[in-house]
């Protein structure tokens, strides 16, 4: 035996490297758990989402039928019907008297294809007798048996699209009329009740519009606060009661916000309902201590020998804060700010209670106008009944993510880029 | 004029500086002058009934076991205790005869006269540049680009620094070395022209070398600058000062020329301390 093992320790050794390994054990342990939840979410999100992107789209030539358009009422005639009668006759079938043709037809094609032709009527009135060809997407039933999510094996009386309607897709299909591509409507358009219309755009611009409210109200009254009390206030009673109050508020839940908007901001004070000012007001409420705590925190990280420096060299208190402390808590700073303004974009609840809830079609524009945003827009679709909206609801969450991805990972750029020694 | 100190410890046998031993002359009035300076941190009563008169024009040791309350007593004379929540000033410190703790005179117009170094160098996370001209930016000393310019480089000149950095001025001050870092921290308090220099154990973060340079410059400043300088190295106080100033447990025990504190002192606890048998 050598020394070492006869060394009073020895006895212990094997001892303390067996709890080691079991604590690493434990670790690994629990990082694979936490990663195979995330990668089930993430992928069951993905699975579900990634056939929103591509759609399919029609080509028809439709005939602008003098005898059923009315020249003196555009906007009332009636072009689903003759988009309808175009593909009847592209499928070389004719309308039966009852209707059920065309009726059978228009369920296939998007609404898209008529606001297009009253567009172009609109602009032309010349058209009208003439044949154009109207490009436009299928609507999301159609596009769903495409992308073999209706299938014919199902029993006729429990899918959206009956078998008449099915071969009428095949043949399309089959003559060249339809093209599957990318589905930029879903990035370009607000919302709509017909799914193959409804984008992600207006609440993308609505959550855009919103967290630009909560960050202009947010971060120079977080930051001023923080300062404030990090720097200049008093220590005293009032100033504990202060910073307990601000560390209780950050665990307030969210939805009490919500209330509190609903009951100062729109009952109150008439702020807009529903709209992108209310909701950023709210939510900078909501992160204003988030916002402090993280200022907080960037300011007492920043060492005590460079306020001792400045102050020796005869700066005053407010020069010695703003200009080296402030500067040297700003990557901390921006981080907070971005960190919680990222948490901002991902909140509902309180959204709800302001009335964001509201069915908003169209691109936002206004800051006192209604707007949805893009967590609100998940949810609308969550509840909406048909199964388009489903995958639509994935690609939301995937799109709400990448916002969130982007503006973390601008967090950590941010505090890479500035992140100085001393 | 080479003094040999009795010290038992292994530090190389001090040699007292060029100027040691030649205290001002008798009836220049002191530059600093300390009467019944008390300081409480809270309860804690840091610093006992100090009466000291420092002289202009030359540099002054404080030395005394950790904790006995150089730095306390450092901090009073530019009113750093009063960023210090809890510290308590009693007494007055008079410089050039006006005192500090008069509600008339501004701590921030009065640190424009005592400059400070401090223990660890802390430079500004700035240029090298910037570093030196913060001073006078913010008193308004120089105005002019080239005037600012011209008073960076003299300031660098004076703190030794300005060969080593010339051709990067732009360069982040914290980029230098230790000793580097020092002297720049030395040129940003001379650049606002004090009066007097406070030295809180400047050279305890550096190594030899960059510490023989700053003692060098020490020396060169004493006949423009009145210095203090606290220091747990008897030898370096021993080379550096003129004066110097013993204290023990908060109480000043004796302040003489350097030369008879540590061939001659009066107290029981002086000789123990730089003989080391306390400390
Ligand atoms: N900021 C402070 N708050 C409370 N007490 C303090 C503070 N600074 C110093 N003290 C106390 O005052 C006394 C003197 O401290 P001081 O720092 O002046 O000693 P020192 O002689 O500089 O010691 P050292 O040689 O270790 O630097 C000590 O008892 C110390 O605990
Ligand atoms: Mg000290």
């Amino acid at each position: 035996m050598t020394d070492a093992a006869q060394h009073p320790s020895a006895k212990h050794l094997k001892k303390r490297y067996a709890a080691e390994a079991r604590f690493k054990m434990y670790g690994r342990l629990a990082i694979t758990i936490a990663l195979a939840f995330l990668v089930i979410l993430l992928g069951r999100i993905v699975l579900q989402g990634y056939s929103t992107f591509t759609t399919n789209t029609v080509s028809l030539p439709v005939y602008l039928d003098p005898a059923r358009i009315d020249r003196a009422d555009l906007s009332g005639s009636n072009y689903d019907y003759l988009v309808s009668l175009a593909v009847l006759k592209a499928l070389g079938e004719t309308e039966d008297e009852l209707g059920t043709m065309s009726e059978d037809a228009s369920a296939l094609i998007s609404r898209d294809l008529g606001f297009q032709i009253l567009d172009k009527v609109k602009a032309d009135p010349g058209l009208i007798g003439k044949t154009i060809t109207v490009t436009g997407p299928v609507k999301a039933d159609a596009d769903l048996y495409y992308k073999g999510e209706i299938k014919r094996s199902v029993a006729e009386g429990n899918r959206k699209l009956n078998d008449r309607q099915l071969t009428w897709l095949d043949r399309l299909k089959k003559s060249g009329r339809v093209h599957g591509g990318f589905n930029s409507a879903f990035f370009t358009h607000g919302d709509s009740t017909e799914p193959e219309q409804a984008g992600i755009l207006g609440a993308a611009v609505g959550s855009a519009m919103m967290l630009l409210v909560t960050a202009l109200i947010a971060i120079p009254v977080g930051v001023m606060a923080a300062i404030w009390l990090e720097e200049f206030a008093p220590k005293n009673g009032w100033t504990d009661l202060i910073e307990v109050n601000i560390n209780n508020l950050a665990a307030v839940p969210s939805i009490v916000y919500g209330l509190l908007g609903l009951a100062v901001f729109i009952n109150w004070l008439g702020a807009p309902r529903g709209s992108p000012l209310t909701g950023g007001i709210v939510l900078a409420l909501m992160a204003l201590p988030t916002m402090i705590i993280a200022t907080r925190a960037a300011l007492k990280a920043v060492p005590p020998s460079i306020r001792d420096g400045a102050l020796a060299i005869g700066a005053s208190r407010t020069q010695t804060v703003f200009h080296h402390v402030v500067p040297l808590a700003r990557p901390g700073i921006m981080t907070g700010a971005i960190l919680s303004l990222s948490h901002a974009l991902g909140e509902t609840a309180p959204l709800l209670m302001v009335g964001m809830v509201a069915f908003v079609p169209g691109i936002p524009s206004s800051f006192i106008g209604g707007a949805t945003v893009l967590p609100v827009q998940v949810f609308i679709w969550e509840n909406a009944s048909e199964r388009a909206f489903a995958e639509r609801t994935a690609a939301g969450i995937m799109v709400l993510l990448a916002f969130m991805i982007v503006m973390n990972a601008t967090a950590i750029i941010l505090r890479r880029r500035y992140e100085r020694r001393w | 004029m080479v003094v040999k100190v009795n010290m038992q410890t292994s530090a190389p046998t001090p040699v007292v500086g060029t100027h040691a031993n030649q205290a001002p002359p008798a009836g220049e009035p002191a530059k600093i002058t300390a009467r019944d300076v008390n300081v409480y941190y809270g309860a804690n009563h840091a610093l006992k009934s100090v009466s000291l008169d420092i002289p202009g024009k030359s540099v002054t040791a404080f030395i005394g076991p950790s904790g006995c309350g150089k730095s306390t007593f450092l901090r009073c004379i530019n009113r750093m205790n009063d960023t210090i929540p809890g510290c308590r000033v009693e007494g007055r410190i008079g410089l050039d005869g006006d005192d500090i703790y008069d509600p008339s005179i501004d701590p921030v117009s009065l640190r424009a006269r005592v400059g400070m170094v401090f223990q660890k160098p802390n430079p500004f996370p700035k240029s090298i540049y910037d570093n030196v001209a913060y001073g006078p930016r913010i008193h308004g000393l120089e105005t002019s680009k080239t005037g600012l310019d011209d008073l960076v480089e003299a300031s660098l000149k004076r703190a030794g620094l300005w060969g080593e950095v010339h051709d990067r001025l732009k360069a982040p001050g914290t980029g230098l070395s230790g000793g580097q870092q020092q002297r720049l921290v030395i040129a940003r308090a001379i650049a606002v022209n004090p009066e007097v220099i406070l030295m809180d154990e400047p050279c305890s973060a550096l190594d030899p070398i960059a510490t023989a340079r700053i003692e060098e410059l020490i020396d060169d400043l004493a006949s423009q600058f009145c210095i203090v300088i606290v220091t747990h190295s008897m030898a370096q106080a021993a080379r550096v000062s003129q004066q110097t100033a013993f204290f023990h447990l908060g109480s000043l025990v004796e302040t003489g020329p350097t030369g008879m504190i540590f061939t001659n002192p009066k107290d029981g606890r002086t000789q123990d301390y730089i003989t080391g048998r306390t400390g």
